[in-house]
């Protein structure tokens, strides 16, 4: 069984570090620590279904929504520019998208901080110009602009990846046909592009939906995201069952939220959403 | 004689210091099947894609119906394209590729169903209306993406090698149902290809060109017997083409002897081409001969042999029904009237 040998090292890999860590967070998600030890219980999965974690729940999918939005606004047109036929530095600006991502996530988050402070970059030149400052850090609207920043390669790139790869004589069909600007777009482009659309809102939502880092640094911990309560029942309170829990539900919610979307890719293949 | 529906008056285009159109000058009749023909890069598509709207000329301009519409964008024009590569939408399905056009349009649902069935019917792919574009064949691709153009009603259809991705025998078929097409609706076509024979079959008029410019442009039959330059001669059909010198009027010397011939108004002694055509050469026996020869090789074509005889070191081509057998010694004759004296065309 010479396959089986070579398959061997992943597979221990993926046992190990995937597998694993699986079947502990389960494991702690469905039990509770009482005098007498371990106990088999759902009462970690109860206790997430109280109105102030709903609330975290609800707050962290309503940000992650209006980032992806925000998003796909800013990227779906940068994608067209970047893609479009008469860029001649094409490529250093393709570049110019992906350097950052090079850079580490929190140094580029830490950045945002100086730059909003009161005292930071971005006021000093509101004082400079006599302009009212603006006091953004550790508002809901950091967070978004966080996570916006952050996340905007991943919609930018599938979408940009989808577009160069339309035939251009299926635009020129479309315009032989009667189509004005405007009709080529939402006739031939944009449905032609619908994969990338949706492997961008993918790529942009589940971090945003699972962020800790940035809430906490640009929210000021007072945005507490469904990220930073996973991370707060196990760095600071302790209670691995319960951060197991949360997790478990995160993780379906992400399931579930992959599932609808590749079924609505797939029905949206070979025909039009508009 | 009406209006031209289509004029290109001095027509050039050059991309960055190329240029790939000199000066072109051609009118399109109504109902006209006229055909594009010329070596692969000398300009067809370009051309077409000038008058569809797809570039613009640098210098020049084109004329529909006696207006300029140089600068009217493709979707303002009254002409359809059928694409050298068909360029059908992969996300929609037969029947909404065709009515594209027509819902672009906002014509009633009821008759854009009428009419997709009808088209439908017309190239032959009855009952395609839900298939979708993957699943057909190269060849039902085509007739999707010829009844997509036809279905607007196009005053002028431009075709590009709509051909050319078929096997022989279907794209005789085909050439034959274009033709039929044309002229059961009565529409313009501006046909581009690469293939004499497709030219000479389907067309009203012929353009021959060549790197970016016009070589001759008349009927098939004039093209073919008639040929302005060895170019053309060359390029439609097969020719023999030999330098020969025009002693003067009605008597041209080439192959170490001299012929009458019917072309005039040379310069006496002028250096020209002497084009035959390989089917005007008749073998004979070699007392009847007006040169001879002998029989080097025999190609069966089909229809005729297609036999070299050389003779003098120039070799001819000769085609024939009836064989002679290789190592031969034949007699070659040639009418006068067969004998086509051409300009030389100056070596570039
Ligand atoms: N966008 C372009 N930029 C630069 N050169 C071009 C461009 N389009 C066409 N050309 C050049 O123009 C010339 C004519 O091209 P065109 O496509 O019209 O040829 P064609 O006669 O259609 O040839 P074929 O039979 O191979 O399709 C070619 O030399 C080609 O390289
Ligand atoms: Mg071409």
């Amino acid at each position: 069984m010479k396959e089986n040998r070579v398959v061997a090292p992943y597979l221990i890999w993926m046992t190990i570090f995937i597998v694993l860590p699986i079947i502990l967070v389960i494991f702690f998600g469905v039990t509770i620590r009482t005098e007498s030890g371990l106990q088999l219980s759902l009462d970690n999965f109860k206790r997430f279904f109280e109105p102030i974690y709903l609330m975290v729940l609800w707050r962290s999918i309503r940000l992650a929504l209006i980032s992806t939005v925000i998003c796909l606004i800013l990227g779906y047109p940068m994608a067209m520019i970047l893609a479009s036929n008469g860029l001649k530095m094409k490529n250093t600006l393709v570049l110019l998208f992906i350097i950052p991502m090079w850079m580490n996530f929190l140094l580029r988050t830490y950045a945002w901080m100086t730059l909003l402070e009161r005292g930071g970059i971005i006021n000093t030149i509101l004082n400079f110009l006599k302009l009212p400052s603006l006091n953004i850090l550790y508002t809901e609207q950091a967070v978004i602009l966080g996570m916006v920043y952050n996340f905007l390669p991943f919609m930018v790139l599938p979408i940009y990846s989808v577009l160069i790869k339309i035939d251009k004589s299926l635009l020129e069909a479309a315009e032989d046909l009667g189509a004005d600007s405007i009709t080529v777009f939402r006739k031939v482009t944009f449905p032609l592009s619908i994969s990338g659309v949706i492997s961008g809102i993918t790529m942009v939502f589940m971090p945003a939906v699972t962020t800790f880092v940035i809430s906490r640094l640009l929210g000021g911990g007072q945005f507490t995201l469904i990220g930073n309560l996973i991370e707060q029942q196990f760095l600071f309170v302790g209670d691995w069952s319960f951060g197991s829990a949360i997790s478990i539900v995160m993780m379906i919610l992400i399931l579930v939220s992959m599932g609808f979307m590749s079924k609505y890719e797939k029905e949206n293949e070979g025909a039009g959403l508009w | 004689m009406s209006q031209p529906i289509i004029k290109l008056t001095n027509v050039s285009k050059s991309y960055d210091d190329h240029n790939v159109l000199k000066n072109i000058n051609l009118y399109v009749r109504r109902n006209e099947f006229l055909t594009l023909l010329g070596p692969s890069g000398c300009g067809k598509t370009t051309t077409l894609r000038i008058i569809g709207g797809f570039e613009t000329p640098s210098s020049g301009e084109v004329l529909f119906e006696g207006m300029d519409i140089t600068s009217i964008p493709p979707y303002q024009r009254r002409v359809n394209t059928v694409f050298q590569k068909y360029a059908l939408f992969p996300h929609l399905n037969v029947a909404d590729n065709i009515a594209f056009g027509l819902n672009i349009k906002k014509m009633d649902k009821g008759l854009i169903k009428e009419k997709v069935k009808d088209i439908l019917t017309l190239v032959n792919l009855p009952g395609f209306q839900k298939r979708s574009i993957h699943s057909l064949s190269g060849g039902q691709q085509q007739r999707v993406a010829i009844a997509r153009a036809l279905v607007n009603e196009p005053e002028v259809l431009l075709l590009d090698e709509p051909l050319g991705a078929l096997d022989l025998k279907l794209r005789k078929d085909m050439q034959l149902e274009l033709k039929n097409i044309q002229q059961k609706l009565g529409i313009t076509f501006i046909y581009v290809t690469h293939d004499q024979e497709e030219a000479l079959t389907m067309s009203d008029t012929v353009v021959v060109m060549k790197d970016g410019t016009i070589q001759q442009i008349g009927s098939p039959v004039d093209i073919y017997n008639e040929p302005k330059n060895s170019f053309v001669a060359d390029f439609i059909g097969e020719s023999n083409i030999i330098t020969g010198t025009m002693i003067k009027d009605y008597l041209v010397d080439f192959a170490g002897r001299k012929f009458d011939c019917v072309d005039k108004g040379f310069e006496a002694n002028e250096e020209v081409d002497v084009i035959i055509r390989p089917e005007d050469i008749k073998l004979v026996k070699e007392a009847d001969g007006m040169l001879l020869g002998q029989v080097v090789s025999v190609i069966f074509k089909g229809v005729h042999y297609e036999m070299m005889v050389t003779s003098n070191g120039i070799s001819w081509m000769i085609h024939s029904t009836l064989m002679v057998p290789v190592g031969s010694k034949v007699g070659i004759l040639i009418q006068p009237s067969d004998i086509h004296i051409m300009k030389k065309v100056k070596a570039i």
